[in-house]
């Protein structure tokens, strides 16, 4: 075996050094917890992972919270937790938290290359300021950006997105949700009008089959997974049909298990209406009534820098829908026939044949399920509308079971990156910077200058790294996520624009991250239970918390950061005249006043923050500025959706109180009432009596459906980089791992990244289950070992690699190729070979 | 007697200090060396031999294997697989030839400690203490035996000082130096030259080998004996000597014939005569007869055939 | 006289010789039982020091092992150490613990190979046949799935998976819409690799791998389970030609017995 003893002893070392950095003592909290049971002082919170939203309560004893547990009567997990919500206690304390500002500096002073140096806040904003400030009067708005995060609580998303779109004018803000929901976003907002989900968690009791499309729910929602197999258990007739690349735990329950060769997603799908349509099983009451037939512009490249040869190549652009008959969508899936899915897709024709009859059969409530298999695609819109395209043609939609359901990854992917508009091209409440009235409507709310909000979206995810090597956006700020890790090509694109000269990058965050290390200015941040919160689940459920401790040393929460930053800009630095002249009022005060003590934001005054049991909570940010920030934020966002005059209805909010006293609520609430499913009469007041369902988001109350044919993926293993490589998570590390890791018994659950291989791929090319191998693609190469056993078993041809290690960045490896449309990165496909190390 | 201050020092006069001390720095060479191909590989990476010398594969072909140990596990009721058995044919073959006991004085770890305690106890003028019969470590060897026999286990070999000194040194397993202190001061305090001399049962077991080994020591010119006894006072089994040097009289040859001599060579050091030197155990006519009798081969033959 | 003395003095030697002889083999023999007493307390292996594969039966491998450390030198993970006198296991020999480090069932079994004596069966060939031992979930009161998280770590890290170890769903009775995944070994496919030990995110692992004898129970030789017999007898009953007279039963029946099966 090529692995000594001494490179593995070596390998192990430095591992337990590292974790040793960064690790809390295993069982200090349980130890403490034994005799101190009794004064701990109970709260409720929400999970800090993934999109299921769990809520728990949050146990607190001399300013740390030192224990959590499942919420009995949260109706999302009902006390349960996954292994990483079982460890959440040990999450902000791990030893390497950051305390003070870093900046790295040589002979005391500001040095692209020196070393980091603790300095004050003061310190770091003035520099921060000074370098923001010379790109803004450089170059102009559009060299100034942020990136921000689906973990940010509603209101420093809001925060956020206000500063940049208002204060600074520039829409170049975008949250790390464009990884992981801006695809789903993309086939919401086309085919509905309105983003996030018409059905709820409690599809998973109502439906009679569910089918799983790129989505391992076992692992990365496992307790809604939960709730599938109890219904998949105990409800006679119950199927559950799982489709993905590679073989994983969802498959274990799987009545139909299908691999599938990437990308013909598409093909069968299309296939899956063609049957329908052939077998006439479509709902044609349904589809008279509800829906518009449409075809979207083909062959539109995939997103990458507009000299690749794929760029130029394609022959249209963009999402443009041209309206067709019925039968020219019936003539445009004949093509999918079962021989073709079959052919291109490489399932067998059995079970093609027996999900397109499970979708057909009229009399099964079907709830399907996706997360970064249909996202993460280069025609992640696409194929999100071709699977409501089939629930749309049998009428399966927005009643209990039968619901096409988009999963989330990030707790506040909705709540947060979708619903407060932290978006490059979104305002709050599903507007957009695009349409005037949109702008108009926000710079109203705001009390600002018409004119103040950019019309052209900012750039995306993707195009921030690009943009940042090519030195076109100069000052960046990353918060509460860890992109350098997280993004894809991290070698061409992430880090080179991080390092180049020309820009000035500050990350905020708890931890020293890749992202954190790569920066030039490291902030300090208040994470989790150390500020008062909110985030909105997969469900569209609201949760709030109180701010339970306070954050260790100096770390400040991201909205304190950015309402502090704001401060430094005076409104003429950042206005031009003939705004200032529409609104002199605003003359001479700064951002930070202009858009936060604007008589909304600074409304409340402090209170004293209490729960129904008297206890009494701090909320630093209250205390810093002198009124109560998150009520004041909350609440002007809630203008967005509440006063009269709304452009887009459907996003209505209880008021900040009714959050603390609930667990959570399910949008919109009007009347006192929670939302299950939306567009249905009865279940949702904006249906119109009489009208059974109305899709509301569109002007005519109709919802799309969407021709789109199978396209290739943009890059695809051929002899010289022989095998697909996808790329995702596993149950015991949550994203990147910079909280997970951090727990030594989840580091022990699953301590390094392995890539997962076919057993005769692996025997074709010599290796040894365990044997240290280099991964290697055109951008770069990542040296891991091979596992041919275990969780996951991808087919010949396919290998499986997660991302979560810091030591391992599979992202050095993968395309920055993205759905043009919703710019979402494919994380999950490109060509990669695997050789000794 | 101001003048011989120590055993050996005339013949450092005589032939200068490295000559008076070659077999003892070969020894010292060959135990280190020995010692140091185990621990290429755990140190350094660099894996010349594997294993220790109850069983080892040197650069990944040869293998050896202590057949003393391989004799408890066959009585045990365990007939080891070839790799085994290979190894201790070659070492059996080895030790048949170079002298059984070579095994101990050039290879085992717990030399330096028992000639360590040795030195000691005659520099502090200890009492030679406890000094039971040569033949109680052939006892103990049955013994060893009986109790593979009888438990059919390895017993002797959850108590082995000296592989648990080896195993220590090469695995870094814990209380190698507990052991080696233990048999120190046994050494020291109970008894001179105890362990190797009386006791230890794998010293017995290549003892038995090297009664009919070949290469052996041999009093060549013990005509030129001037009795000073240094030779005696550094050989750790004195008793072998006697009838080598002294056997002229008795018609006895000049070769060290016994099996407990460990062919350690310090009595060809310290020997201001040169009367010692290594040999063949078959060149053991009477010195007169080899030089005049015109039969020295068919004699030789005849006592190489004993 | 003289042959007198002579006989006398050899008759003397002769008793000295066969005392000394006496005394010497007594002495050898206590020394064999004490040694051999000591052998038997010493041999008994504590529960959490697994063998690596291929490790027969405990005295049998005590009889084969030389303690010579070269499957510890091939093992290319460090799993295997030689126990010292300071372990209760038999000094010399190689084990592994698996909740400080478990086996990582390598597909060539470098240790197998390494072992110059068969003390580990050099017929062990695939991994998956490897019986160091056997995982048992032994607190069911700790273990968190059984309360109805999803942690499941044990399950996942098995290399076996899905064989060895599944995870058997039931119906979660306090939350009525959730299930509880039972993490279920089965004995004939686990090989004792530790994994699970391993990983178990508990202050003290709920699930524990111990030496097979010490992991299974053994039901009566004189008792069968019936199921199992008619499966193995071809789903043929032991006792064929039976009969079962009908029962009676109106002709249309009532709701409530609609699908009964008598």
């Amino acid at each position: 075996m090529s692995i000594t003893r001494r490179d593995f002893i070596k390998t192990q070392a430095a591992l337990a050094a590292a974790t040793a950095a960064g690790t809390t003592l295993a069982g200090t909290s349980v130890q403490a917890s034994s005799h101190i049971d009794d004064d701990i002082r109970w709260d409720k919170g929400a999970c800090r992972f993934c999109g299921t939203g769990c809520g728990v309560l949050v146990g607190t004893k001399d300013g740390r919270v030192v224990a959590t547990q499942g919420d009995p009567d949260a109706p999302v997990n009902k006390g349960l937790n996954c292994i990483k919500g079982y460890f959440l206690s040990k999450i902000m304390y791990g030893k390497d938290r950051l305390t003070m500002p870093l900046l790295r500096k040589k002979n005391g002073e500001f040095h692209k290359e020196g070393q980091f140096e603790e300095v004050s806040w003061d310190e770091a904003f003035d520099v921060m300021a000074t370098k923001w400030k010379e790109a803004l009067k450089k170059k102009g708005p559009t060299s100034v950006g942020m990136f921000g995060s689906g973990q940010w609580t509603v209101w420093e998303g809001y925060t956020a997105s206000k500063f940049m779109k208002a204060g600074l004018r520039s829409n170049n803000i975008d949250p790390n949700a464009r990884h992981c929901m801006a695809s789903a976003v993309g086939a919401f907002m086309r085919a509905f009008g309105i983003d996030e989900p018409m059905g709820c968690y409690d599809d998973l009791e109502h439906a009679d089959a569910f089918v799983l499309w790129g989505a391992n729910m076992a692992e990365m929602h496992p307790i809604l997974w939960s709730r599938l197999t109890d219904t998949r258990l105990t409800k006679p007739g119950c199927e559950v049909h799982v489709l993905s690349t590679f073989e994983h735990r969802s498959f274990e329950l799987a009545d139909n298990g299908m691999i599938f060769t990437p990308q013909t997603d598409l093909a069968i799908l299309n296939y899956i209406a063609n049957y329908i349509i052939e077998n006439k099983a479509y709902n044609e009451d349904f589809i008279g009534k509800h829906v518009n037939f449409t075809k979207t512009v083909t062959d539109i490249g995939y997103g990458l820098r507009p000299e690749h040869p794929l760029e130029k190549a394609k022959t249209g652009t963009g999402g443009k829908l041209t309206k067709i008959s019925f039968e020219d969508y019936a003539a445009s899936v004949a093509e999918y026939t079962l021989d073709k899915a079959h052919e291109l897709s490489g399932v067998p024709k059995d079970k093609l044949e027996r999900l397109a009859k499970l979708y057909a059969d009229p009399n099964k409530k079907i709830s399907s399920y996706w997360t970064m298999g249909f996202n993460q695609h280069t025609r992640g819109v696409w194929v999100n509308g071709l699977l409501y395209n089939v629930h749309l043609l049998m009428g399966k939609i927005s009643e209990p079971g039968n619901s096409p359901f988009s999963l989330t990854g990030q707790p506040s992917a909705c709540g947060t990156a979708r619903e407060v508009g932290t978006f490059a091209h979104r305002l709050p409440a599903d507007l957009v910077v695009m349409k005037e009235a949109h702008r108009d409507y926000a710079e109203k709310i705001w009390n600002l200058p018409k004119g103040t909000i950019p019309p052209k979206p900012g750039f995306h995810a993707v195009l921030q790294h690009r943009k940042l090597k090519d030195g076109v956006l100069n000052a960046y700020w990353v918060q509460c996520t860890n992109n350098m890790q997280a993004a894809p090509n991290m070698n061409e694109e992430g880090l080179p624009g991080y390092r180049n000269p020309e820009n000035f990058i500050a990350v905020s965050d708890p931890y020293p991250t890749v992202t954190a290390m790569a920066a030039d200015l490291i902030l300090p941040t208040a994470m989790w239970m150390e500020k008062e919160g909110a985030y909105g689940n997969a469900e569209r459920r609201t949760q709030f918390w109180r701010q339970q401790v306070d954050a260790p040393g100096e770390a400040q929460s991201d909205m304190w950061q950015v309402m502090e930053f704001a401060k430094r800009f005076k409104i003429e630095e950042v206005w031009p005249e003939e705004l200032l002249a529409q609104k002199p009022e605003h003359r001479g005060k700064t951002v930070y006043e202009v858009l936060y003590e604007n008589g909304q934001v600074n409304k409340f005054p402090v209170e004293t923050i209490t729960d129904n049991a008297g206890n009494v909570y701090n909320n630093s940010e209250s205390k810093h500025f002198g009124y109560y920030v998150q009520k004041g934020m909350f609440e002007e966002y809630r203008m967005f959706n509440s006063i009269p005059g709304v452009p887009k209805k459907g996003h209505e909010m209880a008021p900040f109180e009714t959050y603390h006293n609930a667990r959570g609520l399910r949008w919109p609430v009007i009347d006192g009432k929670e939302t299950l499913w939306r567009f249905r009469e009865g279940y949702d007041p904006h249906v119109e009596a009489g009208s059974e369902v109305q899709f509301y988001g569109k002007p005519d109350k109709k919802a799309n459906i969407i021709f789109a044919p199978y396209e290739p993926a943009a890059e695809s293993p051929d002899n010289e980089y022989d095998l697909w490589l996808s790329t995702g998570r596993v149950l015991e590390h949550w994203h990147s791992g910079s909280m997970t890791r951090r727990v030594p018994e989840l580091y022990r659950a699953y301590p390094d990244a392995k890539v997962y291989m076919h057993p005769e791929d692996a025997k074709a090319r010599g290796f040894k289950r365990g044997q240290e191998v280099m991964v290697q693609s055109r951008r770069g190469e990542v040296k891991t070992r091979v596992e041919t056993r275990g969780r996951n078993k991808p087919p010949m041809g396919l290998v499986y690699m997660p991302w979560f290690d810091a030591g391992q960045l599979v992202n050095k490896l993968t395309l920055d190729a993205t759905d043009p449309l919703s710019k979402e990165t494919d994380f999950k496909k490109c060509a990669v070979r695997v050789v000794r190390a | 007697m101001s003048a011989k201050s120590y055993p050996g020092s005339d013949a450092v006069k005589a032939n200068g200090w490295f000559t008076a001390h070659k077999w003892l720095i070969a020894r010292r060479v060959s135990q280190f060396t020995i010692l140091g191909l185990f621990l290429t590989g755990p140190l350094f990476g660099l894996w010349i031999v594997k294993g220790n010398l109850t069983s080892s594969l040197t650069l990944d072909i040869l293998p050896l294997s202590d057949p003393f140990v391989l004799l408890q596990s066959l009585l045990a009721g365990h007939i080891a697989a070839d790799t085994a058995l290979i190894g201790a044919a070659i070492v059996l073959a080895f030790y048949a030839l170079v002298g059984g006991r070579v095994y101990c004085s050039f290879v085992c770890p717990m030399n330096f400690v028992t000639d360590a305690a040795r030195w000691l106890s005659k520099r502090l003028g200890l009492s030679k203490g406890w000094q039971p019969s040569r033949d109680t470590r052939l006892w103990i060897l049955g013994a060893v035996m009986l109790s593979a026999l009888g438990t059919g286990v390895l017993a002797w070999e959850l108590l082995n000082p000296v592989t648990i000194l080896h195993r220590a040194l090469v695995y870094g397993a814990g209380y190698g130096a507990t052991v080696a202190l233990a048999i120190f001061l046994f050494d020291l305090v109970v008894s001179r030259r105890g362990w190797c001399g009386y006791l230890c049962p794998m010293g017995a077991f290549y003892g038995l080998l090297g009664r009919a080994s070949v290469v052996r020591i041999s009093a060549v010119r013990r005509d030129d004996c001037n009795d000073c006894m240094d030779c005696f006072a550094v050989c750790p089994e004195p008793h072998v000597i006697t009838p080598a040097l002294r056997g002229a009289d008795t018609g006895t040859g000049p070769i060290v014939i016994s099996g407990d001599c460990t062919n350690c060579g310090r009595c060809i050091d310290v020997c201001a005569k040169n009367v010692f030197q290594f040999d063949m155990r078959f060149h053991n006519d009477l010195p007169n007869a080899s030089v005049s009798d015109e039969s020295a081969s068919a004699s030789t033959n005849r006592h190489a055939a004993e | 006289m003289g042959e007198q003395s002579s006989s006398h003095s050899s008759a003397q030697s002769r008793r000295r010789f066969l005392g000394n002889i006496a005394r010497a083999a007594g002495g050898a023999g206590a020394l064999a039982l004490v040694v051999g007493l000591f052998a038997r307390q010493a041999q008994t292996l504590p529960a959490q020091a697994l063998r690596p594969p291929g490790a027969g039966p405990e005295a049998d491998f005590l009889a084969a092992c030389i303690r010579c450390g070269l499957c510890v030198r091939d093992c290319p993970y460090p799993t295997l150490s030689l126990a010292d006198m300071s372990s209760d296991v038999p000094v010399g020999t190689p084990f592994f613990v698996a909740r400080k480090v478990p086996c990582e069932m390598c597909d060539d079994i470098p240790c197998v190979k390494a072992c110059p004596t068969a003390a580990l069966d050099p017929n062990l060939t695939n991994i998956d046949d490897a019986d160091m031992g056997l995982a048992v979930l032994v607190d069911e009161e700790t273990c968190l799935n059984f309360q109805g998280l999803r942690c499941d770590v044990c399950y996942r890290v098995c290399p076996v998976i899905d064989i060895a170890i599944t995870l058997e769903i039931s119906h979660n009775t306090r939350t009525k819409k959730h299930a509880v995944f039972i993490p279920t070994v089965h004995s004939d496919k686990c090989t004792g690799c530790g994994k699970c030990e391993r990983a178990c995110v508990l202050e003290t692992a709920a699930i524990r791998v111990f030496p097979r004898h010490l992991a299974k129970g053994r039901i009566g030789e004189h008792y069968r389970l019936g199921w199992e017999e008619k499966a193995k007898h071809g789903g043929e009953s032991l006792a064929p030609g039976l009969v079962d007279l009908p029962d009676r039963l109106p002709d249309q029946l009532p709701d409530a017995l609609k699908g009964w099966k008598p």
